[in-house]
């Protein structure tokens, strides 16, 4: 019979298969239309400023071009010596034509009077040179040949073969010296990577620093978490829901009330000290210091982090079966080898969700380092706050941020791999 | 929990001691949100308990300090306290406008990250649902993202946009990082959620929208609802964005404790987070009570 070899039709006469795929496709359609307007926005406010951002780390024209701010004019500058760059290779000595090239750059710098923008992003990769642009730019129209004596005549600096490669490097938009920068690299006279002097070593320093913290911070939460989320995960569920609040209520606690908190317990007039001093445990000379320092930020730190430990490991401990720890008992295991042998292992993948939540969050913060850390507290956030708000070398904080930025997201890819994002959970 | 009765002493000792470690740390997380409050009614500007207070004599306690958040920043602080009074409070004192500011930020960042985020946790929880995994990571980043690359990114795009020193910036951005919790939230719902009771709307005749509105959004508006709470948390808690996209007289209550804790800390601050401590309080109870609700509606009764 021939029927049995025809295809399957809906009642319209498309063939089933047809039909199926058209209407999963549309499904799969109306299920991207709703994600669509937050992709979009998401998108808009989130992932181009990130971008951007990271374009920043490696783009920056002030030696290029200057902008006008109230025209908004664009002009190219400093286009001899980019020639005299062009032409010649990094390392060559610095000729009298150079410095022509560099005489009448000064010239135009002078008349669109932008020295300072040139010597502001020189000045980011060799400390000084802002004023020795000013003050040439000043003298520039004065300038007469030969152009390289009259311009060391204003400052002998100007020889430094290290001034010229800076020059070079920024000759371009885009470079790489902001990345070299941020892991305490950078060029030298003919143009090779080499690390920077020991005292100006300071942002591997800091990233080391950061990192060592976060897995302080990370092992306390998780000290401090496991007897807890156990004790809630065993108690009959009346009781624990009870407890619950005593986690739950830090973790909707305002971040600056907690710092605050901190603050005042602390502090070397705070209620720590105070009662230590009161029960005759302290002289009063010798109060502890216990903020604006390392302990204060591993203190804050730590307690502002541990519900996020805590809650996973609630949610793995829960569903363990009490049964197989008692089994393990009855068959002649001692207390330790049953807990060692039979919970702990169950437990596993609680701790690897709440350390990685955490430590991925220690590593980026900011807020609470800055006001309980003193000095030695700071993390690398608080580093690039500080270039974006102090010291304005924008560049530098992007490329900060973007190495930052990195190691998050592959640590982020691991949680998702591992844990997976669904599976996050608040409260 | 309960310990057996052939117990050994060595085991009797461990359970104990197991039971005041646990008690020091609920101590370690709750003694830091408590101390504010009884604080926050010295009468002395310290940061500390004074032997007046540890004597619980009330000349030691005193409400000026919530006073002084009243009356900061206004023409005439020491007006009698008509009807002008309250006026130039409202419009004048430093830490009411703050307020004022903090709720409408949130407000409408909370509005923006509920609908959006409850939409795409709508189709997100689809099966159909094309690059599932890889849409939701980009959506929870902002949660997972460091907020000082956020904030940075923020300064470069919205000072080149013209969106910096404006309401609107700061309300995109908050929604932006209200988004995870909205979207955390909704999801776990809809994880639980039975889609035959669409299905038989739909067999029923409803088109799309009324079995949405009638079937599908009653039983997921607690987790709707406290997903926006959480958006709202976040608002109201930020501060980083605020320091870098906000102009100087967009003052929020964090941007308020921060310029206070970094300045010369007051006990104002002590008032203004034991405030907090009862909203965050408030809202910890209402999220409660929706989860119970919710799980009484999927019909999950409590163990």
């Amino acid at each position: 019979m021939a029927d049995t070899t025809a295809p399957l039709t809906t009642a319209d006469g498309k063939p089933l298969k047809a039909a199926l795929a058209s209407a999963q496709a549309k499904a799969r359609r109306r299920a991207f239309f709703l994600v669509l307007p937050l992709l979009a926005f998401v998108l808009l406010t989130f992932v181009a400023p990130i971008t951007q951002m990271l374009h920043r780390s490696v783009h920056n024209p002030g030696f290029t071009t200057h902008k006008d701010i109230g025209s908004g004019v664009e002009t190219p500058i400093m286009v001899n010596l980019r020639a005299w760059f062009d032409e010649n290779p990094a390392g060559t000595e610095p000729d009298e034509a150079a410095y022509e090239a560099l005489a009448q750059d000064l010239v135009l710098l002078r008349e669109l009077k932008a020295p300072g923008n040139v010597g502001t992003r020189i000045n980011y990769e060799r400390a000084g040179s802002r004023s020795m642009f000013t003050k040439a730019a000043r003298s520039a129209a004065k300038l007469e040949p030969p152009y390289k004596e009259a311009i060391l005549d204003l400052d002998e600096d100007w020889a430094d073969p290290e001034l010229w490669q800076v020059m070079r490097g920024a000759s371009s938009a885009y470079t790489v010296n902001f990345y070299l920068a941020a892991l305490d690299l950078a060029r030298d006279a003919d143009g090779s990577v080499v690390s920077v002097d020991e005292n100006r070593q300071v942002y591997v320093k800091l990233f080391t620093r950061t990192l060592l913290l976060s897995l302080l911070i990370t092992f306390l939460c998780f000290l401090l978490a496991y007897p807890i989320a156990h004790l809630l995960a065993t108690l009959p569920l009346r009781h624990s829901n009870l407890l619950m609040i005593f986690v739950l209520l830090p973790f909707w606690t305002s971040l600056l009330v907690r710092t605050t908190s901190w603050i005042v317990l602390l502090q070397s007039q705070g209620v720590v000290n105070d009662s230590l001093v009161a029960t005759g445990l302290l002289d009063d000379d010798n109060r502890i210091q216990m903020i604006y320092n390392q302990t204060g930020t591993i203190i804050a730190m730590t307690h502002i982090l541990l519900p996020f430990m805590v809650l996973p490991l609630y949610s793995v401990m829960r569903p363990i079966n009490p049964s197989y720890v008692r089994a393990a008992r009855s068959l002649g295991a001692t207390s330790w080898t049953a807990f060692r042998r039979i919970y702990f292992p169950q437990t596993v993948p609680g701790i690897g969700a709440g350390a990685l939540l955490v430590f991925i969050l220690a590593v980026g913060y900011y807020i609470t380092p800055a006001l309980v850390g003193g000095a030695d507290g700071q993390l690398i956030s608080n580093l690039i706050a500080f270039h974006m708000t102090k010291s304005l070398n924008w560049s530098l904080a992007a490329a900060l941020a973007a190495i930052l930025l990195g190691g998050i997201l592959v640590l982020y890819w691991l949680y998702d791999r591992l844990v997976g994002i669904d599976n996050l959970k608040l409260g | 929990m309960a310990l057996p009765n052939h117990a050994s002493t060595l085991e009797r000792v461990w359970h104990y001691a197991y039971l005041v470690i646990c008690g020091l740390i609920f101590l370690f997380l709750i003694a830091p949100i408590l101390v504010v409050i009884p604080l926050s009614f010295n009468a002395e500007p310290y940061f500390t308990f004074t032997e007046k207070m540890l004597a619980l004599d009330p000349t030691g306690y005193s409400t000026r300090w919530y006073d002084l958040l009243l009356t900061f920043g206004m023409e005439n602080p020491d007006a009698a306290r008509d009807g002008s009074w309250w006026s130039d409070a409202w419009e004048n004192a430093a830490w009411i406008s703050a307020a004022k500011n903090s709720v409408i930020i949130g407000f409408f960042s909370t509005i923006l990250a509920t609908f959006l985020g409850t939409l795409a946790a709508l189709g997100l929880s689809r099966p159909e649902m094309p690059f599932r995994r890889a849409i939701m990571a980009i959506l929870i980043s902002p949660m997972i993202v460091p907020i000082i690359i956020t904030a940075t990114g923020l300064f470069f795009f919205y000072s080149m946009t013209g969106l910096a020193n404006s309401y609107l910036g700061v309300i995109m951005a908050h929604a932006t990082l209200g988004i995870p919790f909205v979207i955390i939230t909704v999801t776990a719902t809809l994880v639980g959620f039975d889609h035959s009771l669409t299905r038989a709307a739909a067999s029923l005749g409803a088109n799309p929208t009324t079995s949405f509105f009638k079937i599908t959004m009653p039983l997921i508006l607690p987790g709707v609802i406290s997903g926006a709470l959480f958006a709202f948390v976040t608002s109201f808690d930020e501060v980083v964005v605020v320091l870098f996209v906000a102009a100087h007289d967009q003052q929020t209550i964090p941007r308020q404790m921060w310029n206070g804790i970094r300045e010369q800390i007051s006990p104002a601050i002590l008032s203004v987070a034991t405030i907090l401590v009862l909203v965050s309080i408030a809202l910890l109870t209402t999220v409660e009570l929706l989860r119970r609700r919710s799980e009484k509606l999927r019909g999950v009764a409590p163990q």
